[in-house]
């Protein structure tokens, strides 16, 4: 549980937090919340050379409300999400689901940004900014860019984000429209064994822990679409996926999940 | 309204705890806050594989690390300890197998986490770099890993130089052969039923660590260890090291938790000790989190077979057990001995005439198993309560009518079981009527029959577990008679001061319990004096230096009544210096609130603080007495202590999911008379939740080689305050007989309790749907695949 020896660099804004992934390659890790990251560290599961503490970069800190769109700084913690009145009211989902992220110590560290840069397919909030059609906004040395939540992703804790990039801000569409978000885990502190996020009343529909990234449930979306019951569309949830074997769950009990949880998300959503 | 106004005792009393506030302000020294400049601190390098031949170890890749200045293998060490292993107190039969246990292995590794070599650097962080950098080749032999797997036709030695991976068969049974054969011929009822004690992780909150610091002169060496034994490690050490005891002191700093797995002697104390005595210098290590998952031993590790046989009433005439134990690779300080601490207890609270329990103990190419909350008896409870269960079904009662008709009756106390124990008191229907009541049962029966009827996919259970344990470990001539390897006493001294402040000295040791509030309230009601003078000192053996130590939920039975004796026998002292002051007879006193009385003569009085006071000038006692009040008292209980009780579990189970909610528990105990009912509950709580754990979380998963596969806090699933199900606790005392104070014990009462009662109660919920077993721990997915399989396949 003593990670190995590692650089530290406090970045002072983004830019320089940027030129420090440059200099310093791909062993260099930016560190937000560290929620995640710390405990990889300790396991010697990642093991970067030097550690770029974006903490401190309070001007990354804000929900910005406007023309139909919610602009979130990355360093952003969850609790903030949780306890936003304007959020609450922007996008209710995004706040509902950040109150259900570990517990309340890792919701006052973990960070939006942090979250989906990690691109864990087992995380809460990667799997909303997906069902939500969110977007995320990355800096790199060449200038930022704005990359879909769903082309983001691209497998187990891996992203389309360069190794000099970081995440600036995440922006989702003012409001969640008929949504739910399931969580199935055995303890509240957990990730979900399966978590099914369903907003926009069931145009968008994604899952938690069902395969090697967060994942638009396309099969369900089409049914629904396609004018089928909740009952029907949910049967397809877990169609073509591969979800993962653990000790909490088997590929066939995950599948099971997937179908019950989506079928009981599109019906708290509002979708009969 | 009136309220008479008495002196109120402290027992009896919710007052909080002394210790609290070095607690929770950090103020409290655990094993690693101790500053020890100049150090050399320890890695442990533990084998990968499960069985193995060590074929090379290379330290060049750890020597080459700033601040690593050693790589030693176990031949390298082996100098320090020669053929000498590390301790087993507890030999159960004269021909049980206990193989050599070395510090570090030589030649084969034989589990996950077995100690292969060790770094010695200058920082805790250079020691775990250079423990990583250590390159081990192993030649993997093959393993044994399930409990079964060890006793089957070729199965691979744990050991190849014994002959097979039996440690021994140990019965209870005596001549009744015969009568059981024949109850169980004759019965109109048979249950027969076999269950899986999943091994269990101990995982307190602070996990092991020790330092040992020699003197720099003299030879003398003091080791700290986060312990729950200093006094029975200092003798270990000393025997296995050839350290005079004079030479040796154990202090065992603040100790956050242990459940047993700290009632142990470990490799990591000989090795410190050793290295410290050899170099002249400090020498530490502290227990990583991951490590401690395969590097302190396990619990539990059963296969069980439980017969009974009962008549057409559901009255039960055997009782039959056969058990298959999973020692692991080695023997640790009392291994052996867990399954017996059960197998006494088979038949449960239970009026049983025919009584048989045979275990097979097993090595096995995993971490050692050995004492853990409960030790034995949550697995005795287990299959007898889960048993019972099964036969109500059997004879078409209820949970609770098939334990009113076994009972022990009220007044049959004390009892003479049919393993051999006198139960002290107990009113066990009372207890059980009195759960029934505040659990409701009848209305949740009515709301789960209401649920069925509708088909809702959300099934009601209530589950039941009346349980007795024996405690207050014990009398020394019954250990002799099971040949464990020491007495079962405690000692206390009591001394007041000069200015009439008090000082108790207990063999017993804290780590968690709360000893020096309650011994404090003890000796506060027999002096008449504040709790807050009172100073409890412990767990050093130069300030207490003679202890047996805590366990086995034994600390206040067999340690608070040593320190209640001692006060007695201060007070007797004290009566005969107030008859010497007051010139009466000692008999014409009466001695209250502190202060000794002359009956019958008003003002003729004399408070202890002038007696102590006098006790000390020694100006004027009684011709030929000793100077000063203090007391030392050496106290062998003369039987157990049998707490007891009946919890009631009701879970909601969601049938879709497997998931089950723990919505309401109740816990109604007899643990004797309750010094502080506050320090009581935190027990019954933490217990009944690690029990809960059992059933519900908690499961050390290998895979087929050996591997520890729940080996972190991410995958082994300890229970936290927001998976705890609603406590509605109460109690029925019934003082014990044994002792004067008639208390009982209650450290374990709620690990023991829990595990059957949730694990009947998912039953109950889903007995409908054709369940009648599910395994521990009821995961959603082991849940819904026993609803699948009932069904009639997958889903």
């Amino acid at each position: 549980m003593i990670p190995a020896a590692f650089d530290y660099e406090v970045a002072e804004s983004a830019d320089h937090a940027i030129s420090l992934l440059g200099e310093r390659g791909d062993d260099a890790k930016l560190l937000a919340g560290g929620h995640s990251l710390i405990p990889m560290m300790r396991y010697r599961l990642a093991t970067p050379s030097v550690l770029v503490d974006v903490g401190r970069l309070d001007e990354l800190r804000y929900i910005r409300t406007g023309n139909g769109t919610v602009s979130i700084g990355a360093l952003t913690r969850h609790s903030e999400l949780e306890h936003s009145a304007a959020l609450a009211e922007a996008c209710p989902m995004l706040a509902s689901v950040a109150a259900l992220v570990g517990d309340p110590a890792v919701r006052h560290r973990g960070t939006l940004g942090g979250t989906i840069a990690h691109a864990d397919p087992a995380s809460d909030l990667p799997a909303a900014v997906l069902a939500l059609g969110g977007t995320i906004v990355a800096q790199g040395s060449g200038g930022s860019r704005e990359i879909a939540a769903t082309d983001f992703f691209t497998g187990y804790f891996e992203s389309v984000l360069a190794d000099d990039e970081m995440i600036i801000e995440v922006r989702v569409p003012s409001g969640s429209g008929g949504w739910n978000y399931q969580k199935f885990n055995r303890r509240a502190q957990d990730w979900a064994i399966v978590g099914v996020a369903v907003a926009g009343g069931g145009s968008g529909v994604s899952l938690v822990n069902m395969g090697s990234t967060p994942i638009r449930a396309s099969g369900v979306e089409a049914a629904l679409a396609g004018g089928a019951s909740a009952a029907e569309a949910a049967a397809a949830a877990a169609d073509g996926l591969e979800p993962p074997d653990d000790l909490n769950a088997d590929a066939e009990y995950r599948s099971h999940l997937a179908r019950v949880l989506t079928e009981r998300a599109l019906n708290a959503a509002g979708v009969a | 309204m009136t309220v008479t106004e008495e002196a109120p005792g402290h027992v009896g009393s919710r007052r909080l705890r002394k210790e609290d506030p070095a607690l929770l302000t950090g103020e409290a020294k655990f094993i690693d806050d101790l500053a020890l400049p100049g150090a050399i601190w320890v890695g442990v390098v533990r084998s990968t594989e499960a069985h193995a031949h060590i074929v090379g170890i290379d330290g060049s890749a750890a020597l080459a690390i700033d601040g690593v200045n050693e790589v030693l293998s176990g031949e390298d060490l082996a100098p320090l300890w020669g053929e000498g292993a590390l301790p087993c107190a507890w030999p159960v039969t004269p021909d049980m197998k206990s193989p050599a246990h070395l510090p570090v292995a030589r030649g084969t590794a034989k589990y996950v986490g077995d100690a292969v070599a060790v770094v010695l650097a200058d920082s805790r962080y250079a020691a775990a770099d250079g423990a990583a950098a250590v390159v081990v080749d192993y030649e993997p032999l093959p393993a044994v890993v399930e409990i079964e797997d060890a006793v089957a036709d070729g199965a691979p030695l744990v050991h190849a130089d014994l002959d097979s991976n039996e440690c021994y068969t140990w019965g209870l049974w005596g001549d009744n052969a015969p009568a059981i054969d024949a109850a169980f011929a004759e019965a109109a009822h048979v249950v027969s039923e076999r269950y899986l004690q999943q091994r269990l992780i101990p995982a307190p909150m602070e996990p092991r660590g020790c330092a040992a610091v020699p003197s720099p002169a003299g030879g003398e060496l003091t080791l700290y260890s986060a312990t729950q034994i200093p006094h029975i490690l200092k003798v270990m050490t000393a025997v296995v090291l050839g350290i005079g005891e004079n030479k040796l002191r154990v202090v065992a700093p603040s100790v956050g938790g242990g459940f047993g797995c700290k009632l142990n002697v470990y490799a990591e104390e000989i090795l410190c000790s050793a290295l410290a005595m050899q170099r002249g210098a400090p020498v530490r290590w502290t227990e990583g989190r991951a490590e401690a998952a395969v590097s302190t031993i396990q619990g539990r590790g059963q296969v069980q077979h439980i017969e009974l046989a009962a008549d057409a009433d559901g009255k039960v005439t055997a009782v039959r057990v056969k058990l298959l134990a999973d020692m692991g690779a080695y023997l640790q300080l009392v291994t052996p001995g867990v399954p017996l601490l059960g197998g006494f207890l088979y038949h449960g609270c239970y009026d049983i005439p025919n009584y048989m329990f045979e275990c097979t103990s097993v090595f096995t190419n995993r971490t050692p198993t050995d004492a853990y909350r409960g030790a034995g008896r949550p697995e005795a409870t287990y299959a007898v309560e889960r048993a019972m269960d099964a036969l109500a079904e059997s004879v078409g009662v209820s949970p609770e009518e098939i334990r009113a008709r076994n009972f022990i009756g009220a007044d049959a106390f004390p009892y003479e079981s049919a393993a051999g124990l006198v139960f002290d008191s107990g009113d066990y229907q009372a207890v059980l009527d009195k759960a029934v009541a505040l659990a409701d049962v009848d209305g949740r029966r009515a709301e789960q029959a209401q649920r069925r009827a509708s088909g809702s996919s959300k099934r009601i259970g209530v589950g039941f577990s009346s349980y007795v344990e024996m405690c207050g470990l014990a009398p020394s001539r019954v250990l002799a008679s099971l040949d464990y390897g020491a007495g079962g006493w405690e000692a206390a001294t009591v001394r007041i001061s000069p200015t009439c402040k008090v000082q108790v000295v207990t063999g017993s040791t804290p780590h968690g319990q709360g000893h020096e509030t309650c011994w404090s309230m003890i000796v506060a009601d027999q002096l008449g004096v504040d709790p807050d003078d009172v100073e409890v000192l412990h767990s050093d053996t130069a300030v207490s230096p003679t202890g047996l130590d805590t366990y086995g939920s034994r600390s206040l039975a067999v340690g608070g009544t040593a320190v209640y004796m001692a006060t007695e026998k201060v007070i007797d002292k004290a009566r005969a210096i107030a008859a010497h002051q007051l010139e009466a007879s000692e008999d014409d006193l009466e001695f209250s609130g502190g202060v000794f009385r002359v009956r019958g003569t008003p003002d003729a009085e004399v408070p202890l603080a002038g007696i102590a006071f006098a006790a000390f000038t020694a100006h004027d006692l009684p011709d030929g007495m000793e100077p000063n009040l203090e007391a030392h008292v050496t106290y062998d209980p003369p039987n157990f202590t049998f707490p007891n009780g009946t919890h009631i579990a009701t879970v909601e189970v969601d049938t879709d999911t497997g998931d089950v909610d723990l919505i309401d528990y109740v816990a109604v105990d007899d643990c004797g008379v309750q010094i502080n009912p506050l320090v009581v509950e935190g027990q019954v709580h933490g217990g009944i939740l690690q029990g809960a754990a059992q059933a519900l979380y908690e499961d050390a998963v290998y895979n087929s080689d050996g591997q520890l596969v729940s080996a972190n806090l991410g995958d082994y699933l300890v229970p936290s305050a927001a998976e705890a199900p609603r406590y509605r606790l109460d109690s029925h005392a019934t003082p014990s007989p044994t002792n004067p104070m008639g208390v009982k014990g209650v450290g374990e009462a709620g690990t023991i309790a829990a595990a059957p009662a949730v694990i009947n109660a998912v039953v109950d919920a889903l007995r409908d749907l054709g369940v009648t077993d599910v395994a521990m721990p009821a995961s959603p997915q082991t849940v819904w695949r026993a609803i699948a399989d009932a069904q009639g396949g997958a889903s």
